[in-house]
């Protein structure tokens, strides 16, 4: 019956206590029984509230230190809230990482009942689901085998069969699926998706949208402990990709350090470049937003006709397009000795996700010779939920036409 | 936001019992017959290990106190008393030596939810199964030595029981109070070295020749007074009960105050850090 929570979290905060200067041993509470020790207080988490439906596959998601984890471990009831509350109905269990309770020094037959009873069989439970658990790993020749023996391919998949088989109406996940390769995370998935079928409710925790926006319903997104977004995981993606880039990206000062490699015959000057998105300088890109690039130039000595070119590039540095002013209908006319002009283009935004450089250069009417060309001298990122793998993700229309027979 | 009617209370987060006193069961069960089953087939030998360490103790020390110093002249079937003071005394080590128990399942407390008492409870388990296959050793040796069965032996496994109590108290509170303070494991292994020459392990209380009221403070020690009991009831009915070398029944409340005392300063101490214990690791 979806529309019921199952899940509610209630104006949740934790806060965690830093102490300067740690007390660790009785002989120090001994010498300096009065003292206090000074401390900071994280706040974790800060009113934290949301609530889950059954049969939801709902995606927590978070940069580092956003309180993602520390949300996992109160829903886990590892740690106690300090204010709030949260709710669930039903049986609950946490898989924060794979196998706990596993001992290489046992076979696998004990490690699957250990661990099978750690995430809350009953002893008789786990033994009646242990030919299940071993076949679904197919290790059925290496039962008796120490688990040290194992491959760690081996491990995980015995770790995740016996995670496959413990019945509850809630699973908590951690990034426990960042492990193994793609084969095994795709299992993983599928294993996710059979129990979301079964109307079970999975809440999911990680950092990479692309798993969010494949399995997710909804999303939550944490930035420093509070909530900053809860809805479509394509629109928690994408401004988690935002939230991510939006420190570090726009560095570029480090970018064009390597100024010899501008050239020009100092007739005109390129000032400056810029990424823009909504009418403001961007550093992030939005895949599919539409944005700008802009350079101001200045002219050192009456230029004719100046072509303005843009080049972008990726940090491979694979160009990926270039446009001048020659092929739009923006003549820049003649610029008289010390006018700044700037010239702009508009697109909108096609490229994969990843770095983006602007090479701007400034030539003589004709072709040559170059008057300035600055390479890279801005940067951009560009952010996307769905990573296609090439240079370009094109607006795209699939068909698929079926009873088509060709001709002899 | 408001709360769903049909949706249960406020998940209470960890705490040292958890909910069900059953799932509290099955955890302490099974860590403690992973951990016997590691020692046991952890080596060609096995078991014999685990027997080596006692007898190895009790082989030195029968040496030293019947042919040097004879200690042992004035006790009745001395060997016998000897071996099982130690067997206790050794019960008594393993169980406490939950100490470091909360730091060392790290990975359990800080991964997932259960009743965190399972873990201390679990070593002294642990140690009470090997406690079990000690006494089968010491029972052997008592009837070899010609010690005959009793209407008292029944006496025996509430000494046991209230041994398994006391080290079950100081194995909470040790190890609740060293996830906080890192320097009470030094501290209780110096607390072991005097006990064990504190209690009368390797000696027999009225045999050492000091006075009344030295022995009587002696018997003070619930570990004391519990192993005393148990001489007196399983090998020599001849020997003092704990009553008798107190100085009399009532001294023994005091005896008994500590353990109770110890359990449940034991129990709360646990009780109030278990919560936390998850973030101070």
């Amino acid at each position: 019956m979806p529309g019921a929570p199952v899940v509610s979290v209630e104006a949740v905060s934790k806060e965690f206590r830093l102490p300067h200067e740690q007390i660790n041993t009785l002989k120090e509470r001994a010498l300096h029984p009065f003292r206090r020790p000074s401390s900071d207080r994280l706040h974790a988490l800060e009113d934290v509230s949301f609530a889950v439906e059954q049969g939801e596959f709902f995606g927590i998601v978070g940069r580092n230190g956003s309180g993602k984890s520390t949300l996992l471990k109160c829903l886990a009831g590892i740690y106690r809230v300090d204010r709030g509350a949260i709710r669930m109905r039903g049986r609950l269990s946490t898989f924060i990482e794979l196998g706990v309770g596993f001992n290489p020094d046992l076979a696998a037959r004990d490690n699957v009942l250990i661990n099978g009873i750690m995430l809350g069989l009953t002893p008789k439970e786990a033994l009646r689901r242990f030919e299940q658990i071993i076949a679904f790993a197919e290790l059925e020749e290496f039962v008796d085998l120490k688990l040290k023996n194992y491959s760690s391919g081996m491990q995980v998949r015995l770790a995740f069969s016996v995670m496959s088989q413990v019945d509850a109406d809630i699973l908590l996940v951690d990034e426990v699926l960042a492990v193994g390769d793609a084969a095994f995370q795709q299992k993983c998935f599928e294993v996710f998706q059979r129990m979301k079928e079964q109307g079970k409710t999975i809440l999911f925790v990680t950092h990479d949208m692309s798993a969010v926006s494949r399995f997710c319903d909804r999303a939550v997104l944490l930035e420093r402990g509070r909530v900053e977004l809860i809805g479509a995981p394509d629109t928690v993606g994408a401004r988690y990709l935002q939230r991510n880039f939006a420190h570090g990206a726009g560095d570029t000062g480090a970018l064009h350090p390597d100024e010899p490699e501008r050239v020009g015959d100092g007739s005109g000057e390129i000032v400056d470049a810029w990424f823009e998105v909504d009418g403001v300088r961007a550093d992030v890109l939005p895949q599919g937003a539409e944005c700008t690039v802009s350079v101001r130039v200045r002219a050192h000595e009456t230029l004719v006709e100046p072509a303005i070119a843009f080049l972008l590039e990726n940090d491979r540095r694979d160009p990926l397009w270039a446009v001048s002013n020659e092929d739009g209908d923006a003549p820049a006319g003649t610029l008289a000795p010390g006018e700044e002009t700037v010239f702009s283009v508009t697109f909108a935004t096609v490229f994969g996700p990843g770095r983006v450089y602007l090479t701007p250069w400034m030539v003589h009417a004709g072709g040559l010779p170059i008057a300035d060309r600055r390479p890279r001298l801005a940067a951009a990122v560009v952010t996307a939920v769905h990573r296609s793998g090439g240079l370009v993700d094109l607006p795209n229309a699939m068909r698929c036409e079926r009873g088509v027979r060709t001709e002899a | 936001m408001s709360a769903h009617p049909e949706m249960g209370p406020p998940i209470a987060g960890p705490s040292a019992l958890g909910g069900s006193p059953r799932r509290f069961a099955h955890l302490a069960l099974t860590l403690a017959a992973t951990e016997f089953k590691l020692r046991f087939f952890g080596s060609a030998l096995g078991y014999l290990w685990q027997l080596v360490r006692p007898l190895m103790l009790f082989g030195v020390l029968f040496v030293v106190f019947t042919e040097f110093i004879k200690l042992g002249e004035r006790v009745t079937f001395y060997p016998v008393v000897l071996l099982a003071n130690i067997v206790l005394f050794t019960f008594f080590q393993e169980g406490t030596g939950a100490v470091g128990s909360m730091v060392d399942r790290e990975s359990l407390v800080r991964k997932i939810h259960f009743p965190r008492m399972a873990i201390p409870v679990s070593v002294v388990l642990t140690a009470g199964f090997n406690l079990a296959l000690n006494l089968v050793v010491v029972a052997i040796f008592a009837t070899a030595s010609g010690v005959r069965p009793h209407w008292s032996w029944l006496q025996a496994p509430l000494i046991i029981a209230l041994l398994a109590a006391f080290v079950c108290g100081l194995a909470m509170l040790l190890s609740a109070l060293y996830v906080r303070f890192r320097d009470v494991k030094p501290i209780w292994d110096v607390v072991l070295q005097v006990l064990f020459y504190a209690t009368p392990v390797i000696y027999a209380v009225e045999a050492i020749g000091v006075s009344a009221a030295i022995q009587h403070a002696l018997m003070m020690n619930p570990l004391a007074a519990l192993l005393e009991q148990f001489r007196h009831a399983v090998i020599d009915p001849a020997a003092p009960s704990a009553a008798e070398a107190a100085g009399g029944a009532v001294r023994l409340l005091v005896p008994g105050a500590i353990l109770v005392a110890t359990v449940a300063v034991g129990f709360r101490v646990f009780n109030r850090e278990a919560p936390r214990i998850a973030e101070q690791l």
